[in-house]
């Protein structure tokens, strides 16, 4: 299916409840976009939209509450987790959740994340890996490849001085709290076809269900971490194509997508 | 609580808390604060108190005040105590609640010296809490009890006042009237309340969309936002609060607040005793500071005495109400030391 315009695109597949219909912000080719679709979709789907808190965090995903149609917290620098806390611990009938990226969650947010985790918190965070520090401009980010040029990393990042990224799925399986811990790939797959290049958008719809999945273990008390790996084709300082094959050919190759926990078995069984 | 109690001032204010109908306790242990913590763990879950559903321990400050935020954006009753060292790593949440309009009530009890410091009493944050504090250009209301009686009361002024503005609210204690324990008559409890949170993220309220935030990335909207703010600030000077000791005949006026005040007390008692006169005024809201109350009797001539546990900062305030009409002498100790009545009166008859 082919669409043309916006008009058509949304005569064709409709317009989620959930999007305030404010054309976004973020760069061609960045699946920040498509993230917010796809929860605006799930959240009117489930019939939370109006009975959900978004908390806000610092970074690409700042201004979120431009997009999705529901309440808003705007948290500081990687405190959104301490501030569903707060929201959900006080009204547990709220449906509450986050979009982070890696520098807002697991550097300046890391104790925050952690703890949330570990208490366990009914809460659901999505984090958008892309490997850089996006809204500042392409900074080292502690998801950042080892040898990957950044602003910060001129001549690539260097081992011996910055340690290795880091594995959010790895540290969190350590904790005994979360009952939901699932890594998925947000990009459209690149793939050769007879004319030129094709995507193929199985995984993004995956990560519609995996949205819903972790939603699904919020409301049955479950705290659930979804990793989302996505493309920052400007700052990685590619083309949108070349940034897709590096995310499918490079990062998914560090970050395997997967399930790493599924206490209560949303997935199929319990794991 | 019935009758007359024992209670310290940490304890005082967790059950002034309580009886404002506290809904959530944020805590990060921190001495000379803990007590307050420990009372409302204890408390929890007392059919007395049912307003009272979440108290959470967090794993830093940092955390302590974000999930503050996080509870009071939903409109419910929130508070957060610490001291000094803790007070700094909450600014970061407090200036986000300001540009936020979420209001919440912050207790500081003020300990030694910069860094670590020490345990020991002093109002060394007077101007970070006055000021501010954090990053942006805003204000707190900033209250300053001086009695264990004060630390039970203040809690549901506090509340009143942060909801009335839509701003935190801090109470600034200090080590002294922390670990102070004195009688006290309680007050009336109050169960729920009924200030306005129209504004309050519950999901689409009303089927109205609430944001709260503190972004405006264009200059307009930001300056207007700043504005909006402003005038808030210009509207809190009308709290202003202060309470006056025979300062019509004095011919000096000690100016001091919090724990220093008592002593204050003692010392115009004793220095009328030994015919000299003297008065006291004790600025209760240290934001907004009585400067036009205090400026009256500086511009009657009278000496003032500034007496502070700090190297001088209530003293800017009281030089700016006075504005160069008359004499402003300080008088002040560090580091958990406090002056003595006799000290106080040796220093008034020097400026006799």
């Amino acid at each position: 299916m082919m669409l043309q315009s916006v008009d058509e695109y949304e005569t064709k597949l409709g317009v989620p409840e959930g999007w305030t219909r404010t054309p976004t912000h973020y760069c061609p080719g960045c699946e920040h976009g498509i993230l917010t679709r796809l929860i605006a979709t799930v959240i009117e789907g489930m019939g939370i939209r109006e009975k959900t808190v978004m908390v806000d965090s610092v970074g690409c995903s700042v201004l979120a509450y431009e997009y999705l149609n529901c309440d808003h917290i705007q948290a500081p620098h990687g405190r959104a987790p301490a501030v569903m806390a707060g929201v959900k611990r006080t009204h547990p009938e709220l449906t509450v959740f986050t979009v982070q990226g890696d520098g807002d969650a697991l550097a300046i947010g890391l104790l925050g994340t952690i703890y949330a985790a570990i208490r366990a918190e009914p809460v659901t965070v999505f984090l958008y890996n892309n490997s850089i520090y996006g809204m500042t401009g392409g900074q080292m980010a502690p998801t950042t490849a080892v040898g990957q040029v950044t602003t910060t990393t001129p001549y690539g990042r260097d081992l011996q001085k910055t340690g290795n990224p880091i594995d959010i799925m790895k540290i969190l399986s350590q904790t005994e709290g979360p009952s939901y811990l699932r890594r998925g790939i947000l990009a459209p797959e690149p793939v050769e076809a007879k004319h030129g290049m094709m995507y193929q958008a199985k995984n993004v719809l995956q990560a519609k269900k995996i949205i819903e999945n972790a939603f699904k273990v919020q409301q049955k008390g479950g705290y659930s971490f979804v990793e989302f790996l996505g493309t920052c084709n400007v700052n990685w300082k590619m083309t949108v194509e070349e940034s897709k094959h590096f995310l499918y050919d490079q990062v998914a190759k560090r970050y395997p997508p997967g399930i790493f926990r599924d206490k209560l078995g949303i997935e199929g069984s319990p794991k | 609580m019935n009758g007359r109690v024992l209670l310290k001032g940490n304890e005082a204010i967790a059950y002034g808390a309580l009886e404002a109908g506290l809904n959530a306790y944020f805590a990060y242990p921190i001495t000379p604060s803990t007590e307050t913590p420990e009372t409302l763990a204890k408390e929890f879950g007392n059919s007395k108190y049912p307003d009272f559903k979440v108290f959470l321990q967090a794993a830093s400050e940092l955390e302590a005040i974000n999930m503050t935020l996080g509870a009071a954006s939903t409109g419910d009753l929130a508070m957060t105590a610490t001291s000094s060292p803790g007070f700094s790593l909450k600014q970061e949440g407090i200036s986000y609640a300001v540009g936020m309009e979420v209001p919440f009530v912050i207790v500081d009890v003020n300990r030694g010296g910069p860094g670590l410091g020490n345990l020991g009493v002093e109002q060394s944050d007077y101007l970070q809490a006055t000021r501010g504090g954090g990053h942006g250009g805003y204000k707190l209301i900033v209250l300053a009890p001086n009695s264990v009686q004060e630390m039970l009361s203040f809690p549901k002024l506090a509340f009143d006042l942060a909801f009335k503005y839509r701003n935190p609210v801090l109470i600034l204690s200090d080590a002294f009237l922390g670990q102070l324990k004195e009688d006290i008559a309680p007050n009336q409890s109050a169960n729920g309340h009924n200030y306005d949170i129209s504004w309050a993220t519950l999901g689409m309220k009303n089927g109205q969309r609430h944001v709260l935030n503190s972004l405006h990335l264009e200059s307009d909207s930001q300056e207007k936002h700043e504005r909006h703010l402003y005038q808030k600030y210009v509207q809190m000077r009308n709290e202003v609060r202060f309470e006056k000791m025979d300062t019509d005949d004095a011919d000096i006026v000690l100016v001091s607040y919090g724990i220093t005040s008592r002593i204050c007390k003692s010392a115009v008692k004793t220095g009328r005793e030994n015919g000299l006169r003297i008065g006291l005024f004790r600025p209760i809201t240290l934001n907004p500071f009585p400067y036009s109350q205090l400026s009256i009797l500086a511009n009657q001539g009278k000496k003032l005495l500034v007496v502070e546990l700090n190297t001088g900062e209530m003293v800017e305030d009281v030089m700016l109400a006075a504005n160069g009409t008359t004499r402003v002498e300080q008088m002040n100790r560090l580091g958990g030391n406090v002056p003595t009545v006799a000290d106080i009166l040796a220093k008034c008859k020097e400026m006799i």
